[in-house]
């Protein structure tokens, strides 16, 4: 029943905001919509649902995972976009045209009605147990964002949407084959019809095809993979978190990329039942790596700082990855470093907002002396670069610290060194830029900061810190139990 | 009982060549259709005359013959696109391209046994040959429009592999599926028609101001 909830309320809201008129009333929908939502995921926190072997919905410790980190950006992005809005109406630039068609008149009703879209999709990505209802639901995400990407309207954001569209849809298309594939894997006799649901195919996977097994992880990998951001098919990424509104580049970086890799998770549950693990670590560890070398190269000396963060999630989705290739307890290592990248990635998105709103410009050289004009903001952002830089006490570090610590322990010294060293590269890329921009001497005066606009990332940062101080038990029991249906500990 | 199978899959690799070899993109359009509507006549035939089979193919049919033709074209007039197909590789090398293609497919249909018996023992080499040619047609052409084309090519090679496997997979996850499609070509046209207004023309290399 809340399951269902978690759906349709979010689909409710998308149709009330297009046909609600006032811009205040709908700014209250959708900030309802999201905190009934995390509500509700609170809920299935204090009181588990006990999932029904055949439901086409149902919520597993890996589910909830992703979903809670989904419904908690969602909800924090949400009061974040009443300030963004707000100052779009007051900017003649952004009046709507009349012959626009995907946005039209009435520019914020609609930008409203995709988030909520959006949010339904993602949470449809988490409960789904079948895998073609997954994929589905995937690409649905895709097909909701483009027009969240293209919402400024302007040649670079044009360029970013299409790239986005055609990248990841050819990607998801590929990961249809995989489904197909996955089929043929586990046909046992003609007659028989086999079921795309991930307990009979966990319970199955012994049995299939081997051959056909590894090559649908190959395509599920590719397809996934390339929303999840991973190198070499991460082009789309730093284009379309560049161009979109600040707001939806923390959604795309926080929970679109980890909804994607749940996806890819999901495969690797029948993966590890097939015992597989062996083959798909390979995978997993080299393209981590790749991705994290990827990212070291652009993250050094780049000058556009929402493009800087773009490759940081590149970086992270790299390490998360990496995690999962290394396997036994770095899995955990995986979901903990999932989990807090995710919170201080968007956070951190939501601060650039911030800034871009004060400067006006996207060069990190146009921005100087933050903590002179927007102390707040500047205070948040130079925390972010330690947090996300996985400095202690705060969350990432103890993701990155446990994946090291297993990756010495396994023995892949060459892995671990490269691992290391990619870090530190991106470490001084992204402190030189980011404190660079909070010091140095600014001419303008102090401004106020709009509370909205300091709230979301504020909580943000705590939850972040609270991740590393404590980690609180349930959480923590969570995430482990997560890392077991994994095959890690 | 194979006869029909086998003459439709050969008239969608022929149609897979000939979409490689067009310079009309009106005519682009028109055998990508052509094909949808092959492909959707297939799937009748080998899901057989129950509800569910009628349902799915008749969805298909409607998108891919009729919306999807009918999205495209009017894309292309509203923003008076011009009808050359502009090809990034020049067409004759496309289509010799396309012939090796044919011949890595059938090799590579011949070394991927399906472990069940299928209607037609060519429908693996034909998807993957389609979803390839598809591929090509949104690397090898410069238009948006091309690559929509190609996208829905791609899309018909993979639900040509899925007829395969038809009976094995539920008929709510295809309408699923098609749905997909639907939204996607139609986000897609809608920024074909954004791209011509913002640039005066839908070439996709004018795409390249973001970048590192």
């Amino acid at each position: 029943m809340i399951i269902l909830a978690l759906l349709t309320i979010p689909f409710a809201a998308a149709g009330a905001s297009i046909l609600i008129k006032p811009d205040r009333a709908r700014r209250i929908l959708v900030i309802g919509t999201a905190a009934v939502h995390l509500a509700m995921v609170a809920g299935l926190w204090v009181h588990p649902v006990p999932a029904d072997p055949t439901a086409w919905l149902a919520v597993d410790p890996l589910g909830l995972m992703f979903l809670s980190i989904t419904s908690l950006l969602f909800f924090c992005s949400a009061l974040y976009s009443v300030f963004y809005l707000k100052r779009v109406a007051e900017n003649p630039q952004y009046e709507s045209s009349e012959d626009d068609v995907l946005f039209g008149h009435r520019l914020e009703a609609r930008f409203s009605a995709w988030l909520c879209l959006f949010l339904g999709s993602m949470s449809l990505v988490c409960l789904c147990r079948n895998f073609g209802l997954l994929w589905v639901a995937i690409e649905a995400t895709t097909l909701f964002t483009a027009p969240l990407i293209f919402f400024k309207r302007n040649r670079h954001s044009l360029e970013a949407t299409w790239k986005y569209l055609v990248l990841c849809s050819v990607g998801i298309a590929l990961a249809l084959l995989g489904n197909f594939f996955m089929t043929i894997a586990a046909v046992v006799s003609p007659e028989q019809t086999v079921s795309l649901f991930l307990p009979d195919l966990i319970q199955g996977a012994p049995s299939m095809h081997r051959v056909w097994l590894k090559a649908a992880f190959l395509l599920f990998f590719v397809g996934y993979g390339t929303k999840i951001g991973l190198a070499p098919l991460h082009n789309w990424l730093p284009d379309a978190h560049t161009e979109a509104p600040s707001l939806v580049s923390a959604l795309l970086s926080g929970a679109l990329c980890n909804c994607s890799f749940l996806a890819l998770m999901r495969v690797q549950q029948i993966m590890v039942a097939a015992g597989l693990s062996g083959f798909t670590e390979d995978v997993y560890l080299v393209i981590g790596l790749l991705s994290m070398a990827v990212a070291a190269v652009f993250i050094l000396g780049q000058g556009n700082y929402k493009r800087m963060l773009a490759y940081s999630t590149v970086e992270h989705m790299g390490i998360a990855a990496f995690g999962i290739g290394v396997g036994g307890s770095a899995i955990f290592g995986s979901m903990l470093q999932v989990v807090n990248s995710a919170v201080v990635k968007s956070m951190l998105f939501l601060v650039a907002g911030n800034i871009l709103a004060a400067y006006r410009t996207k060069t990190e050289d146009g921005v100087r002396g933050m903590l002179q004009v927007m102390p707040v903001s500047a205070g948040l952002w130079i925390a972010g670069l330690f947090a996300i830089t996985g400095a202690p006490p705060f969350g990432v570090f103890f993701g990155k610290w446990v994946i090291l610590a297993e990756t010495f322990a396994s023995g892949r010294f060459v892995a671990a060194v490269l691992f290391l060293f990619f870090l530190a590269v991106i470490f001084i890329g992204m402190s030189k830029t980011m404190l660079e921009m909070g010091l140095g001497a600014s001419q303008r005066e102090k401004m106020t900061e709009n509370p909205l606009s300091l709230a979301p990332p504020l909580i943000l940062a705590l939850i972040s810190l609270v991740l590393g101080l404590v980690v609180p038990p349930a959480v923590s029991d969570l995430l482990h139990q997560a890392a077991r249906l994994l095959g890690g500990g | 009982m194979a006869f029909p199978m086998d003459s439709l899959l050969v008239c969608v690799v022929l149609i897979d060549l000939a979409l490689l070899a067009m310079s009309r993109l009106v005519t682009l359009v028109r055998i990508a259709a052509l094909q949808g509507v092959l492909i959707s006549a297939l799937a009748l035939y080998v899901g057989g005359a129950n509800p569910a089979s009628i349902l799915t193919a008749t969805a298909s049919l409607v998108l891919k013959g009729i919306v999807f033709p009918f999205m495209l074209m009017r894309a292309m007039r509203e923003a008076s696109i011009n009808r050359e197909v502009e090809p990034y590789i020049g067409l004759n090398l496309s289509i010799v391209i396309g012939l090796a293609l044919l011949a890595l497919s059938l090799w590579l249909g011949s070394k991927l046994p399906l472990p069940v018996p299928v209607a037609a023992t060519l429908i693996v080499p034909v998807a993957l040959f389609t979803i390839l040619a598809g591929l090509f047609l949104i690397v090898g052409r410069l238009k948006a429009l091309t690559q929509i084309v190609g996208y829905l090519v791609l899309e018909n090679g993979i639900y040509t592999f899925g007829l395969a496997i038809s009976h094995q997979s539920p008929w709510i996850v295809e309408l699923g599926i098609l749905l997909d499609v639907f939204v996607a070509v139609f986000i897609m046209g809608v920024m074909t028609y954004q791209i011509n207004r913002e640039f005066d023309h839908i070439d996709t290399n004018q795409l390249t101001d973001l970048k590192d």
